[in-house]
């Protein structure tokens, strides 16, 4: 495929794709993974080929630093990550009833380090709040996603599946149109996959780094040439509710590596 | 801040060929890449990994900028003896991280 092509396929695309594609059957629902080239899958699957190791493990040694005004670490109140984590990834975004709003993994990591350890909050995105966001997912690796199923979530859920359905930027996509409408075929050479997050935070070999779930979402958003929600906006929160619903009984996969 | 992974068989027969892996977190930088006020990023990469065991060179790697970011890199030795594997990277600056694994070998 070469880039001369890619606006001609782009507009067939605008011009095939229905504005509400059906969601896609449980039975053929398929993990990022399932699109992947060999290399790439046997890379996720061995331990010490995976680079997203190196962020779960340097998300290990952050867990038992001590932090902030309380000096007190991850670990003093939580023990172990991969007992006492095992789970959390698979459940979040889950409701935070103090604030009254729903709140990611990251989110929740940042809420506890100001409450918990009298610390700054640690930047979106950055390499710590990655490696902490890595570990504690992992613990969840080959669970199913099980949402939270607090009712006050459902309007949250709802606005972020209207979000997922709306067309946006200056190519007019929606998210539905490419991720429900057109999974399997190809777009600039790559293929479209589901749009099912089993793995975050993920090792993208483009990125050469992991990255969170709203980064991708933001890639998104620019290949669609709309312009980004910042990081932590509550419409992110809402898609990624929306995300893990559409994914509920797929199997976490953190940390995944994706190209 | 960087840990090496390091994969080596805790155990092998003498003689047999026995697979290493390794990975470390760098950025790989190459020195090509403009910020974004246009300046050249330094460049900053890991240019050798060197393996020993029990002292004597088994294995080295020259990295080049057209490595990628945290490089892995997977070869074999044959188990000879008893002892410790010293792993040694180091960037261009002469900074280096090492570590050690131990293996046992059995008749």
């Amino acid at each position: 495929m070469t880039y001369a092509r890619l606006p001609a396929l782009l507009l067939a695309l605008l011009a095939v794709a229905p504005a509400h594609a059906d969601p896609i059957p449980p039975g053929e629902r398929l993990s990022g993974a399932a699109f992947m080239s060999r290399e790439t899958r046997t890379m996720q699957e061995d331990d010490f080929a995976n680079p997203g190791m190196l962020w779960v493990r340097e998300g290990e040694a952050l867990w038992a630093e001590k932090a902030g005004a309380a000096a007190r670490a991850c670990a003093d109140c939580h023990g172990a990550a991969e007992a006492t984590m095992k789970g959390v990834a698979a459940r979040y975004p889950a409701w935070e009833s103090r604030d009254g709003r729903p709140v990611d993994l990251l989110g929740r990591i940042n809420l506890c380090r100001v409450r918990h350890q009298e610390a700054a909050p640690l930047a979106w995105e950055s390499r710590a709040l990655l490696a902490l966001g890595t570990h504690v997912a992992a613990a969840s690796r080959g669970e199913a996603i099980a949402p939270d199923p607090d009712p006050r979530l459902a309007p949250h859920r709802a606005e972020g599946r209207a979000l997922y359905e709306t067309r946006i930027g200056q190519l007019d996509l929606a998210c539905t149109q490419c991720h429900d409408a057109q999974w399997g075929r190809r777009l600039a050479g790559n293929p479209i996959p589901q749009a099912h997050p089993t793995g975050y935070p993920l090792y993208r070999l483009e990125w050469q780094a992991v990255g969170s779930r709203q980064r991708r979402l933001r890639n998104c958003m620019t290949g669609v040439r709309a312009e980004p929600f910042a990081y932590g906006d509550p419409a992110f929160i809402a898609i990624e509710l929306y995300l893990m619903e559409r994914a509920a009984g797929m199997t976490i996969e953190t940390p995944a590596v994706r190209p | 801040m960087t840990r090496p992974l390091v994969h080596v068989p805790a155990t092998a027969r003498k003689g047999a060929v026995i697979t290493i892996k390794t990975l470390i977190a760098h950025p790989m930088e190459t020195g090509y890449r403009p910020d974004e006020n246009g300046r050249l990023i330094p460049r900053d990469i890991i240019g050798e990994l060197v393996c020993r065991y029990n002292g004597k060179e088994v294995f080295r790697a020259e990295l080049a900028p057209a490595i990628a970011a945290n490089p892995y890199v997977a070869f074999t030795t044959v188990a000879t003896e008893t002892g410790t594997l010293e792993f040694r990277w180091t960037d261009l600056t002469g900074k280096h991280w090492t570590h050690t694994a131990p293996i046992t070998v059995v008749a």
